[in-house]
């Protein structure tokens, strides 16, 4: 926004240093110093948290007041002349600094926050040379956070109380609390807990000392060795951005690129600690081909034109539609295009990226490419919400914390879904049914709606049973009596649920009645991108869940990890079983064989470079285009996964012009006025007839994506993989449900999908969880324990002995 | 009960009282609730009495003395939530009025809460009451349930429209929850720590909304106003301190305990009823308004008169009323590290400044106490209470800072011989 556009009438006119400057009124004197671009040294202080004014460090001369006050907590006023360099206020900034010392260690030399420190910042800038204290220094014991925060030196704590702020307004849950009084007191977790929040890894950034900081990275580098590049996040739609930290070119560390309209100054503990799998044991750095059912590693001038010789064999014999490629959302846009075309040269349709979709009957939307339906900024000025079947917290860890910020300013937020929300935030309203009653509960929802909105035109027969009970109305009405920015969002578990198209459509027509917006939380980091693409079949080819319930010949797989990323984890390791030849393309080894009973291994793996080591491009959730340069060299023999697919055109004898990243990315990257035009989450598709509720005594599962298992990198990650979130699934059910399974109390139980003999066993621990409805189990996909399962189907659960 | 119960012939708040004498047939016989009685009966408006406070110069008993009236004035008109608090948190060393306003006198301190939420409009008042205190915790449980089974509390009090409804609130003995928003803090469930201000409670106080906090002994002032009215208060005492004021005289002396003074009586008058130093004892130094505030020589002392502007203008503050009196054989570096041990031990680490510097104060006086001072010690102790001071959150920085300032400045020798010869001046009397 331009100067000029701002309306500057009622703010208020002060000084500091002499130099003047507006302020709307609310302002404080740290706001009034950063427009100026005063610097007032701080330490509690933080843009994002709540105003502590306890470490005493931004104290400030103002003009007729007797005491120095906090820059921080004083708000502004008119004719207010502040001083931040007098005598009154380097006096005080002084004094506070020697208080901050006398109890620290002083041990800068081993501290791994050494020379990124604010504290040693602070006291060779505004500290004196030497201190009069002689007196013992307090020692603070060190603390267990889990394993990505380190707190073990925690003498070196100041007491600024960032990171508890942190975790209660920020994580939305108070992890971490100060105890004890006076100079005993210290930062603790709560007995016998460690820092469990999905954003722990932020308070390793606000602590000003080096009293938290990053496991992983602990004593790998110091600061000034390391070079700092710009990237992307390749997990969630919201696309943060990070900066990437090397050491003799391989990733140590990334901390957040601070981007206002995105990521805000956090990251993810997956964007921030996944870079591990990088420099992992399971990459790959060379070519491998499987023989005599063994995979051997071989160099590129064998493994490339032997996977285009196998690919050209099937395809002469059996035609184009004898292929799938089955593309995963994680793929950059260059390299899902590449790959796409291809594929249709060589008279194949059978491609897709909606790997954990099970309902494709939507006939209208694939112009349509389905997005946030507004900036992400706008998530935190939400009045009203509700989420349908959504796994918010593990899906969209950091959006999580925009809907946290609008609930914290009163935003009603509702939640329908299969579980309760565990989101860390005030929900106002909740209504959780069994998966097959969603379609049901919402159309409830519709009825209230219509109802409440007094529309004209009658409902369709559809609804002709259906009767809104007093809950639904009220969460329509929450709805409809905020004044603006409402939003019903669609998750993760209404787009990949059997009834899809359905559950859209109805919230469709719940948007239309309330007069609310209408949001999908895309799935991955190029969802939106790959939509865009039209990376699915464009002229009646075979979707991703039917080309492996109708096996094909071949199979490519980029970026995809079979049967993790895949909804139809069974049927996926059935198809690839059967195939002539699976060709895969991917930074790492195939999951180790052992963890799945009989795992499929691809015939040729490829070596491409993750993220890092590729230029690239993503279309986050709000449609934003973020193109990123490769920041590391590709490792080993690993080459850009757009470099492979051009060679393997060429070997097809289908040569591509592409032959740089520009060109590549000129040629595959949408016109912004193309990508405006079709990012629209409408659905035309006429109303099915409501599902009938399941057969009495029928189990049904609800199945999230566990947050650290989501793709191939998190998969991968160690540090990541000791968290309480990374623990293998257990089932989820209700006391009633275990006591008809006779199902002991910390027992196990045995899980299969058919009653045939061979079919995959599974024997997983449960527990017991009054929240869920009744005959409805949960255990999380995308687990090596429970991959193999398709998602949905018929479940048959016993007691283990 | 005890025979001490003498606090004095001008006893006004605490006339009368035998300590069997506290219940609310007694209150009413000596006259109480009649001012409430009055105010709802006669519908005066919150206005007229608001004038009859600010007329009194009644000023906050808890310490900082700032006018009753004025205070009351900040409270929102319109707010429809709001609380009237009774900071009956008392903590300060050498302060025990309020134990013995509420242990006889429980209703003439309802009463007055009524008469403040009645003028401010607030439906809900606490009485946040020390921890350490707990017979008077139960005392006024009782009490209450008296006032409200009489219908002095409860909904439409005494046949009016006004409803006020009356907790008893028990802290766990934190000093700092005696400053107001720390308190407020500890109501909510909080860690008791301060508040930085602004805002003020009277803005955003008890659960974030409009709060007047006043101390025991302040609301015990209020029924006896309305009743007098606030010229007969002002008359008790001086221009700039209306009524009278109880003291609770500690340390060497024949007889401590709480006496109650028309406000500007000469401290020697107060040291008399007393009973005079102990033993008969040469008076060296006094700390007349609790432990926080500066302590005076006994010399310049019994020459002070006991209102708010004589003892400032004798180095010092009214503060509380807690006069700790200290004879001719008290170590003042001992006394010095005893406080500075204390404030040590409260200071709720909050802010750094208080945070560090007390621990630092209290570990240097531990030192030269026990004889391994150095020289530089009470130039660095004065400059650490120097610079905590007017630097912290709450006012808890400049309470563990003034006592340094002021006995490194009234009986510097005795520290320099602690530090020079490694034992105690005085050592010789004990």
């Amino acid at each position: 926004m331009s100067e000029n556009a701002i309306d500057k009438s009622g703010w208020l006119n002060l000084e500091i240093n002499g130099k003047p400057v507006q302020m709307p009124p609310g302002s404080t004197v740290m706001d009034a110093a950063q427009t100026l671009k005063v610097f007032i040294p701080h330490f509690c202080y933080h843009k994002k948290l709540s105003i502590a004014a306890s470490c005493r460090m931004c104290l400030v001369q103002v003009e007729k007041i007797p005491k120095p006050v906090p820059a921080c907590a004083t708000p502004v006023s008119e004719g207010m002349k502040v001083w931040t360099r007098s005598e009154m206020a380097l006096a005080a900034q002084q004094s506070v600094m020697e208080f901050l010392l006398i109890n620290h260690p002083l041990d800068c030399p081993v501290c791994d926050q050494g020379g990124e420190c604010m504290l040693q910042d602070a006291a060779v800038g505004y500290g004196k040379g030497s201190s009069q204290f002689q007196e013992v220094k307090r020692v603070v014991l060190g603390k267990d956070l889990g394993p990505l925060v380190s707190a073990v030196e925690m003498s070196r704590c100041i007491q600024c109380t960032r990171c508890v702020r942190f975790s209660d307004e920020i994580g939305g849950q108070m992890e971490l609390g100060m105890i004890r009084r006076g100079d005993r007191a210290e930062i603790v977790p709560f007995v016998g807990e460690t820092v469990e929040s999905e954003l722990s890894g932020n308070m390793i950034d606000l602590c000003p000392v080096g009293a938290l900081t990053s496991k992983p990275f602990r004593y790998q580098a110091r600061n000034w060795e390391l070079s700092r590049r710009k990237s992307v996040s390749p997990h969630d739609a919201l696309g943060a951005n990070l900066i990437v930290q090397l050491k003799r070119n391989q990733v140590v560390r990334v901390q957040p690129f601070e981007n206002e309209a995105i990521n805000e100054c956090w990251l993810s503990d997956r964007d921030r600690f996944s870079y591990e799998a990088l420099n992992s044991e399971s990459r790959l750095m060379r070519p491998l081909v499987k023989k005599d059912g063994v995979l051997i590693e071989t160099d590129w001038q064998e493994a490339l034109p032997l996977a285009a010789a196998r690919l050209k064999n099937i395809v002469e014999r059996d035609g184009g539609e004898a292929l799938g490629v089955l593309i995963s959302p994680h793929a950059t846009l260059e390299e899902a295009t590449l790959m796409s075309r291809l594929a249709w040269t060589l008279g194949c349709d059978n491609i897709d990226y909606r790997l954990r979709q099970q309902d494709f009957s939507n006939t209208s939307k694939d112009a349509h490419v389905p997005w946030l339906g507004m900036p992400i900024a706008d998530v935190s000025q939400l009045k009203a919400a509700l989420f349908i079947g959504s796994f918010l917290r593990q899906d969209q860890p950091l959006l999580t914390a925009r809907v946290r910020q609008a609930a914290r300013h009163g935003a009603a937020i509702s939640s329908l879904h299969s579980v309760r929300a565990d989101w860390h935030l005030p929900l106002a309203h909740e209504n959780v049914v069994p998966p097959s009653q969603l379609a049901a509960a919402l159309a409830a929802l519709v009825v209230a709606a219509h109802r409440e909105a007094k529309v004209a035109q009658a409902l369709p027969k559809v609804f002709d049973e259906v009767t809104p009970l007093e809950n639904d109305v009220a969460i329509v009405r929450s709805l409809m009596n905020a004044p603006e920015r409402t939003t019903i969002f669609l998750g993760s578990f209404a787009q990949q649920h059997e009834h899809a198209v359905l559950l859209h459509a109805l919230t469709q027509r719940l948007a239309d009645y309330t007069g609310t917006t209408l949001a999908v939380l895309p799935e991955a980091a190029n969802s939106v991108g790959l939509a865009l693409i039209n990376a699915q079949p464009q002229k009646g080819g075979l979707n991703a869940r039917t080309m492996l319930e109708k096996p094909r010949k071949a199979y490519v797989l980029l970026h995809t990890e079979a049967p993790f990323d895949i909804a139809q984890g069974g049927t996926a390791l059935t198809a690839l079983r059967q195939a002539d030849f699976v060709l895969s393309l991917s930074p790492f080894r195939p999951a180790d064989e052992g963890v799945l009973p009989d795992v499929v291994l691809p015939d040729i793996v490829l070596p491409i470079a993750p993220f890092t080591e590729t230029s690239g491009t993503f279309i986050n959730m709000e449609g934003r285009v973020q193109s990123f340069y490769g920041v590391a060299p590709p490792l080993g023999e690993t080459r850009p996964g757009w470099q492979v697919i051009v060679a393997l055109a060429r070997l097809l004898e289908q040569p591509f012009a592409e032959t740089t990243p520009e060109v590549v990315r000129a040629s595959c990257l949408p016109s912004a006025d193309s990508i405006a035009a079709r990012l629209s989450n409408r659905i035309d598709t006429a109303l099915q007839a409501l599902p009938k509720a399941a057969a009495k005594e029928t189990v049904e599962r609800v199945a999230g994506v566990p947050i650290y298992h989501a793709d191939p990198l998190v998969r991968r990650a160690p540090s990541l993989q000791r968290t309480a979130l990374a623990a293998p699934p257990r089932v989820m059910m209700n006391a009633a449900l275990a006591t008809r399974l006779n199902l002991v109390k910390g027992g196990a139980v045995r899980i299969r999908q058919s009653e045939e003999n061979d079919a995959v066993t599974v024997v997983l621990s449960w527990v017991c969880d009054e929240t869920l409805p009744a005959d409805t189990v949960r255990f999380d996909m995308a687990h090596p324990l429970t991959a193999g399962f398709d998602v949905c189907g018929e479940f048959h659960l016993e007691a283990a002995p | 009960m005890s025979a001490f119960l003498d606090f004095g012939s001008d006893a006004v708040l605490l006339a009368g009282l035998t300590g069997d004498n506290w219940r609310l047939k007694d209150y009413v016989a000596r006259g109480g609730y009649e001012s409430l009685k009055k105010i709802l009966s006669e519908r005066i408006a919150p206005e007229q009495i608001l004038a009859e406070i600010k007329l009194s110069v009644l000023r906050g008993r808890g310490g900082a003395g700032f006018p009753t009236g004025m205070k009351w004035g900040f409270m929102p008109r319109g707010a429809p939530e709001k609380y009237v608090i009774c900071n009956a948190d008392e903590g300060e060393p050498g302060t025990f009025k309020d134990r013995d306003i509420l242990r006889f006198n429980p209703h003439a301190v309802i009463e007055g809460m009524v008469i403040a939420a009645y003028v401010m409009g607030c439906a809900r008042g606490y009485n946040y009451i020390h921890g350490e205190i707990w017979e008077v915790y139960e005392r006024c449980e009782e009490a209450v349930d008296e006032a409200r089974a009489a219908g002095f509390i409860g909904s439409r009090i005494l046949g009016s429209d006004f409803s006020f409804e009356l907790f008893n609130h028990h802290g766990f003995g934190a000093y700092i929850c005696g400053e107001e928003t720390a308190l407020l803090e500890s109501i909510e469930g909080k860690k008791g720590q301060s508040r930085y201000k602004p805002p003020f409670p009277a803005n955003v106080g008890l659960y974030g909304k409009p709060t007047t906090v006043n101390n025991v002994e302040t609301f015990a002032c209020v029924p006896l106003i309305v009743k007098n009215g606030g010229q007969w208060f002002l008359e008790l005492g001086r221009p700039n301190a209306g009524g009278t004021k109880i003291f609770s005289v500690s340390g060497d002396v024949e007889r401590p305990g709480n006496y109650e003074l028309r406000m500007g009586a000469p401290f020697a008058k107060l040291l008399e009823m007393a009973g005079g130093v102990r033993d008969g004892r040469k008076l060296k130094a006094v700390i007349p308004g609790g432990s926080s505030s500066p302590v005076v020589p006994g010399a310049v002392m019994m020459e002070t008169d006991l209102d708010y502007d004589s003892i400032a203008k004798a180095g010092s503050m009214m503060g509380s009323g807690a006069v700790i009196v200290m004879d001719e054989t008290r170590c003042m570096v001992r006394c010095l590290a005893r406080l500075s041990e204390f404030y040590h031990d409260e200071s709720c680490g909050q802010c750094t400044p208080c945070r560090e510097g007390t621990g630092w104060l209290s570990r240097m006086m531990h030192r030269i106490e026990h004889g391994e001072g150095r020289p530089g010690d009470i130039e660095a102790l004065d400059r650490i209470a120097h610079d905590i001071m007017g630097r912290t959150i709450c006012a808890m920085g400049d309470a563990a800072a003034m006592p340094v300032r002021s006995f490194i400045k009234h009986f510097r020798d005795e520290f320099e011989y602690h530090i020079e010869h490694r034992r105690c001046q005085v050592a010789d009397y004990v």
